[in-house]
């Protein structure tokens, strides 16, 4: 990060500077060693915008780093190895059973190594929380419109980070080799076989051999323990040196524009705040893992094709995926999507069954996930720079794609729990399934219907807040018996946060230099209008003196009616 | 206008007012009112109460150092003696120190930063990231790079080298061709079961006679010799087990060629789902379904496995048996089909 070190080689006619205070020794000294002055200069009182919401992304890096500590207490005690083995620890009702010596080993940490549990549920939780702490980052990201020109490249980024992150959780999940995730490895060796031409091919390399071999194992902790986390840790450089580049967005607010940077400086406060807060994150995360089982290995038993649980479940972030998979249908009344094809040199079977809900629901939300910044770039025609977020309800339709797309992914979470929403709700499973069908195309539309009204409802809200002030709860009667409630006008500062939003309008279809208005230029202004052509404008300071004068008229008029009558005497 | 009036004035499109507010007057726009005075905490004003922030905070991180002492009582005072409950008493010990130990030190620390340190919004302008004339310059060196390599006005050396570069990496992929040095698609046509390979029962290796099989029940079976196998076992086992269910012979209702597959009602089918390869555990007595928990996919044995709902697409392979001389049952031969999930060179 060394963007700014200057190093000036100053003419010894300066005196010499000497610090006065012990700090500054300390400081001096590493300066004249290493040269840190210019970083201190642009960091040590770098501005930070501060809310609630700026969280989630700190959360997701506090817990990579103790995915990174406990991970590698875990590696000098796992052994990830399929080679068989007798049991022979201190857990009573598996004693002598055959098992691999990857789940052998992983049941020794659990029960002969002190705090090894602990430390399994530390790293299981904090995966869970990782990833969980990105998606809410991407969502809040998202809705804020924080990816808008200059930060497209760092959305995408994060979009990768997303992947990653799953990635690492899938290949962990499958290293002790029990019977849930075996089966979890099942699973994606039937999702590879349905690959056209190739898929056998690919299972066979994967596993070494048929399914499940002796090898999937050492290859995923590889992955695991080395690729995966390499290049997630790359991808959170990249991601932060870009975060100090273009300096933190910050809400709209009195005092903030996008030329400007309002908040704490990084020392003392903002340094504190987050440094402490990756000890809270910590903390919290040790004390799920103190009090709440996570992944209990020894109740699933060592990975064997033939058993398996009712109710198995993915961990929730591959949930989506298999909830898509258990969605698909493999008959549509008598339409089969499985074919046969003849082809000349014999017959080929396509499994569209298994093949589309694989690819094309994850296809769809990553591809529009990654585009977005652009595809919203082209419609409103917007090259400025943006450093001052939206609210959510300032962009209805961004706001309702974001919550229809959501919709979409929820939808499927929930599918991945088909069968204990019915076993739990004492429902049929087969209408809990034909529900979250009819959902899986509905769901989004309505999702996006409701949020769009509902930003549109809080944005007419606003407007009038603005223009009526807010309610005070003081209600008069006036003598001819009407009854009023009394306003009372915002002051400037939380006036300036209601009326300060970019909002964005129709730009109709432009002609090119020939005065022609080309297709793409026509399908750009409808989406256009689709997207702008019910927005609700902000108060201007017309309507809003227009408002006020009228307030002051009527409350004139209760104020005579009030005091008025018996106070005018003839002689003033 | 506020702060506005210094926007960017190299910016074709102007500045946000006038995209805000086109075909209205420029002043029409709410002045930005700039930061809100600063409300004084309790603690800058009062001496009282900075102290007593400041005893929090050591309170918090006093709470700590317990949380570690109890994390040492916990690690070398409980004793694992083979019991769940030792192990979970001494779980959630580790577990209340480290957080102690954590949530002391951060909630101290983040106590201290809003209660005594200042708190302040300062306001900085941005900088562009690069001002007009660099980005300019810029520009122009990068066209003076590709200028003076001569790349545009070369388009053989360029295409050459786009070729080369795009082949180079392709050694690097095909070197993990073997990961599988004998990668036979047909290993998946076949499975351990063969004339008369006696039915077993899943783990046991107990044999199944025929008149143990009431109707109603439902047998998990593995191919006899599956344990006693050396190498491989998995992968046998995870093609060869079966489903072994007795019913009434009336309710069964075989196609044309598949009549002698059962014996009295006795049928057999693979355990592997067609969809993605899950066991099809679940069996339902009554209904005769049987339910893969994966994904729900059920098949229906009195239609010889039809897929009734759920993914899967194929039904079911049948394993056809017959009874040997003693009673026991046996495999006529392998099944007539691959098991499990589908596979482009199934068909």
């Amino acid at each position: 990060m060394s963007t700014a070190t200057t190093t000036h080689s100053t003419a010894s006619a300066e005196p010499e500077f000497v610090p006065s205070t012990k700090v500054g020794r300390i400081t001096n000294f590493v300066d004249q060693r290493v040269g840190g002055s210019g970083i201190l200069k642009e960091f040590g009182r770098k501005v930070f915008p501060d809310h609630w919401t700026f969280m989630f992304g700190e959360v997701a890096l506090y817990s990579f780093i103790i995915l990174l500590l406990s991970g590698t207490f875990l590696t000098f005690f796992f052994d990830p190895s399929m080679a068989e083995t007798h049991y022979q620890g201190s857990y009573v009702p598996m004693k002598g059973l055959e098992m691999s010596v990857a789940y052998n080993s992983s049941l020794n940490i659990s029960f002969d190594i002190r705090g090894g549990l602990f430390i399994r549920q530390v790293h299981h939780w904090a995966a869970l929380l990782f990833v969980a702490s990105v998606a809410v980052h991407m969502l809040r990201v998202f809705f804020t419109g924080a990816f808008r020109k200059p930060r497209e490249l760092n959305w995408v980024v994060g979009g990768t980070l997303v992947i990653l992150s799953m990635a690492a959780g899938f290949t962990g999940y499958s290293l002790p080799d029990d019977l849930l995730s075996g089966n979890g490895l099942r699973i994606i060796d039937g999702v590879i076989k349905s690959i056209p031409i190739v898929g056998s091919y690919i299972s066979f390399f994967l596993f070494g051999g048929e399914f499940p071999g002796t090898a999937i194992i050492g290859r995923l902790y590889v992955l695991h323990i080395l690729l995966i986390p390499a290049i997630i840790l790359l991808m959170i450089v990249i991601h932060l040196f870009m975060v100090v580049v273009h300096k933190h967005t910050q809400y709209p607010g009195p005092g903030r524009n996008d030329n400007n940077v309002v908040g704490y400086p990084l020392g003392p406060v903002y340094a504190a705040k987050a440094g402490g807060f990756f000890f809270i994150v910590f903390g919290i995360i040790a004390l799920m893992a103190a009090f709440f089982t996570i992944n209990p290995i020894w109740n699933y038993g060592p990975y064997d094709p033939s058993p398996v649980s009712a109710g198995t479940q993915p961990d929730w972030y591959i949930g989506w995926v298999d909830g898509a998979l258990r969605l698909m249908p493999g008959w549509l009344w008598d339409f089969p999507f499985e074919w046969n094809i003849p082809l000349p040199w014999g017959t080929n079977t396509l499994t569209l069954n298994v093949l589309l809900p694989a690819l094309v629901p994850a296809g769809i939300v990553f591809t529009v996930l990654f585009t977005y910044p652009w595809i919203e770039r082209w419609i409103t025609k917007d090259d400025k720079e943006h450093h001052v977020l939206d609210r959510p309800r300032n962009a209805p339709t961004r706001t309702a794609i974001g919550m229809a797309g959501f919709t979409f992914y929820c939808v499927m979470w929930a599918a991945a729990s088909s069968d204990l929403i019915a076993t739990h709700f004492h429902v049929s499973l087969n209408d809990v399934t034909y529900w979250l069908r009819t959902l899986f195309f509905i769901g989004p539309i309505i999702a996006f219907q409701v949020t769009k009204r509902i930003a549109l409802a809080l944005q007419r809200k606003d407007r009038e807040i603005v223009l009526h002030g807010r309610e005070t709860g003081r209600i008069i009667r006036l003598p001819h018996g009407e009854y009023k409630e009394k306003h009372a006008q915002l002051d400037e500062y939380k006036l300036y946060r209601l009326v300060s939003f970019d909002s964005k309008k129709v730009i109709p279809g432009q002609p090119n230099e020939k005065g022609i208005v080309v297709r793409k230029e026509k399908r750009r202004a409808w989406l256009s209008r689709f997207f702008f052509e019910d927005r609700v404008a902000p108060v201007t300071p017309a309507e809003h003196r227009a408002a006020l004068e009228h307030a002051a008229h009527e409350e004139h008029a209760d104020h005579e009616a009030l005091e008025g009558s018996h106070d005018k005497s003839l002689t003033h | 206008m506020g702060n506005h009036s210094d926007d960017h004035p190299a910016k074709p499109e102007g500045t946000s007012e006038v995209e805000a507010k086109a075909g209205q007057t420029v002043l029409d726009k709410f002045e930005n009112p700039g930061l809100p005075p600063h409300r004084p905490r309790l603690a800058d004003t009062e001496p009282r109460a900075a102290k007593r922030a400041e005893r929090q905070v050591v309170v918090l991180f006093l709470i700590s150092v317990i949380g570690t002492l109890l994390f040492f009582f916990a690690y070398f005072g409980v004793h694992l003696d083979q019991s769940i409950g030792a192990l979970r008493l001494q779980n959630m010990l580790l577990g209340l120190g480290t957080a102690f130990a954590m949530l002391g030190i951060g909630t101290g620390i983040v106590h201290w930063a809003k209660t005594l340190m200042p708190d302040h919004e300062v306001s900085e302008e941005r900088h562009e990231l690069r001002s007009e004339a660099d980005r300019q310059d810029a520009v122009e060196i990068a066209d003076t790079i590709i200028e003076e390599a001569g790349i545009k006005r070369r388009p053989l050396i360029r295409n050459t080298l786009i070729g080369a570069i795009a082949l180079a990496p392709l050694p690097a992929i095909v070197m993990f061709r073997d990961l599988d040095l004998n990668p036979d698609v047909n290993k998946l046509r076949h499975t351990m079961w063969k004339e008369g390979t006696r039915l077993v029962k899943d783990p046991t290796g107990t044999p199944i006679k025929a008149a143990d099989v009431t109707i109603g029940s439902a047998f998990h079976v593995i191919p006899e010799g599956l344990n006693e196998l050396e190498e491989g076992k998995l992968n046998e086992k995870a093609k060869a087990v079966v489903l072994l269910m007795r019913l009434n012979p009336d309710e069964l209702h075989p196609s044309p060629g598949r009549e002698d597959w059962g014996y009295n009602g006795i049928v057999a089918y693979s355990k592997i789902c067609t969809h993605v390869g899950c066991p099809v555990a679940l069996y339902e007595q009554q209904t005769h379904h049987l339910l893969c928990p994966c994904h729900q996919s059920t098949f229906d044995l009195t239609q010889e496995c039809k897929v009734i709902f759920g993914p899967a697409k194929r039904p079911l392979p049948q394993l056809p048996i017959k009874v040997d001389a003693e009673g026991y049952l046996v495999a006529q031969s392998d099944f007539h089909e691959p098991v499990g999930p589908s596979y482009w060179e199934r068909g």
